[in-house]
């Protein structure tokens, strides 16, 4: 765990270095000429602390402690080139790290120290090329994507496409991914069959299954600068997962007192529709709104709306307090704790799926000094962000999120 | 049923439509407003978090710049 952290830090340090040593030269530009050279555009370090408490926990059948800390990190560093063509190379290469702890994931197995999923390191590179034609208004590119974990292991691939119009007022995106994943199917101890492993590393007894989830969607995204204060943007994502979609070590309790382990149908489809606006009141206040409607054929219907106003006390200097609000119907497969029924095939107590309806409030502080946060010409910008979540099941968290943007 | 929710969808596109066409063109050198850093239309980087966790949390994803789908999402 250290030696991934150490090695995304002397990453960062070297780049960083060795960028402070360029010295930049201004020079009139008298002709169209692009520097051919690669060219360091930004590097960006996001870093969030995220905690919460409830008492439904799916893991021992929707009661329980719900008790989880994350610590994620995300390192990304874009780069671009100019081609003999006058294209525009970008190359995007993000790593991320997160580290959380579970206290109900400890409870797949009691009786042992330390169980499988107690907690567990993910890290999850990518990497993205665009080819951008400023000529044409068009660019396109391809993403290739990884994720590791102790019991999961995924593998994205991504393409992009965007078409910019001649007054560069609209905006149309398409952006197509594939995640190929793999699940280490890891069982609660008391409904392992005989021969059955416990998925542990250090438990070498037994075999487990491992089960493979595949997701695919499309995003189509048109922006559009309505007048010279506001701009807003229609977002379709239609997305589609099969394979095992249920979680297995997830306990379900029926009304004769038996248990079984989570069970869903193994195709999910999935249809978001959003809308998005900014809109430049004034000097001071910018305020931004977004809404979602979802619909999903598990029986899932979601409205989510969102709500900040950027105030700026300066070019430089803005509090952005935001409030979102979250509300869903609820899967058809979801009963509680001790309330399905044994004739039941798909079941969940899972209360994420459940209905619900949730609140999260917070305020976003972003620092973007023209000589630099702190005097330091390269570090570009600054944000800090904290939100606090409510849902009206009981789970509450609590979000800190520290992101820097070098140039 | 399923004519309610297809009617949603078409009323929300609609909308936007509607919204859409009654913009009134833009030159270059009127964007001072619309190119300020806080009028961007996608998530800010600081939100990138708070989107996974909520996506774990809540049953509804996706459409909002955010991750949608991989991953297993189970703690």
């Amino acid at each position: 765990m250290k030696k991934v952290y150490s090695a995304v830090l002397a990453m960062y340090l070297g780049i960083l270095s060795s960028h402070a040593q360029v010295t930049t030269k201004s020079v009139e530009d008298t002709t169209n000429y692009q520097s051919r050279k690669l060219k360091l555009d930004e590097i960006n370090i996001v870093s969030a602390y995220y905690h919460q408490d409830g008492n439904n926990s799916a893991v021992t059948g929707g009661v329980g402690t719900e008790k989880l800390s994350d610590f994620a990190n995300t390192f990304d560093i874009q780069l671009s080139k100019y081609d003999r063509k006058s294209r525009k190379n970008a190359f995007h290469f993000e790593v991320g790290v997160d580290h959380y702890t579970s206290a109900s994931s400890d409870k797949i197995d009691p009786n042992s120290i330390s169980s499988a999923s107690m907690q567990d390191t993910r890290v999850y590179p990518s990497l993205n090329w665009t080819r951008t034609n400023e000529k044409l208004g068009t660019a396109f590119g391809f993403t290739g994507s990884y994720s590791h974990e102790y019991d999961y292991q995924s593998f994205g691939a991504g393409f992009n496409y965007t078409k910019i119009s001649s007054n560069k007022n609209r905006e149309f995106d398409f952006k197509g991914q594939a995640f190929l994943d793999t699940w280490k199917v890891i069982l609660p101890v008391e409904l392992r069959p005989p021969g059955y492993g416990s998925g542990s590393e250090e438990d070498s007894r037994g075999n487990v299954d491992y089960r493979p989830r595949n997701s695919f969607s499309g995003t189509f995204s048109l922006s559009q600068v309505i007048n010279t204060r506001l701009q807003a943007l229609i977002m379709i994502e239609p997305a589609w997962q099969q394979g095992l979609l249920a979680t297995r070590y997830q306990r379900d309790y029926f009304t004769d007192g038996s248990v079984r382990v989570e069970n869903l149908p193994d195709n999910r489809y999935k249809l978001p529709v959003a809308f998005r606006s900014s809109y430049f009141l004034d000097d001071h206040y910018i305020i931004r709104s977004f809404y979602r409607y979802y619909i999903d054929n598990w029986g899932m219907q979601a409205h989510t709306a969102e709500i900040e106003i950027a105030i700026k006390f300066s070019a430089f200097l803005s509090v952005s307090p935001f409030y979102r609000y979250h509300n869903q119907s609820g899967v058809r497969y979801f009963e509680p704790y001790g309330q399905h029924k044994t004739s039941d095939t798909y079941y969940t107590s899972d209360y994420d799926l459940s209905k619900l309806t949730s609140n999260f409030m917070g305020a976003n502080l972003r620092l973007s000094p023209p000589k630099g946060v702190f005097g330091l010409q390269q570090f570009n910008s600054l944000e800090l962000r904290y939100g606090h979540y409510i849902r009206s099941t009981g789970l509450n968290s609590d979000i800190v999120t520290l992101a820097m943007k070098f140039k | 049923m399923v004519i309610k929710k297809t009617a949603t969808i078409v009323f929300i596109f609609s909308l936007a439509m509607i919204f859409f066409s009654a913009c009134t063109p833009v030159k270059g050198y009127q964007k001072s407003r619309i190119n300020d850093s806080e009028m961007e239309l996608g998530a800010r980087k600081s939100q990138k978090f708070e989107q996974s966790f909520q996506l774990y949390r809540e049953g509804a994803s996706g459409a909002n710049g955010g991750k949608n789908s991989g991953g297993c999402g189970c703690n």
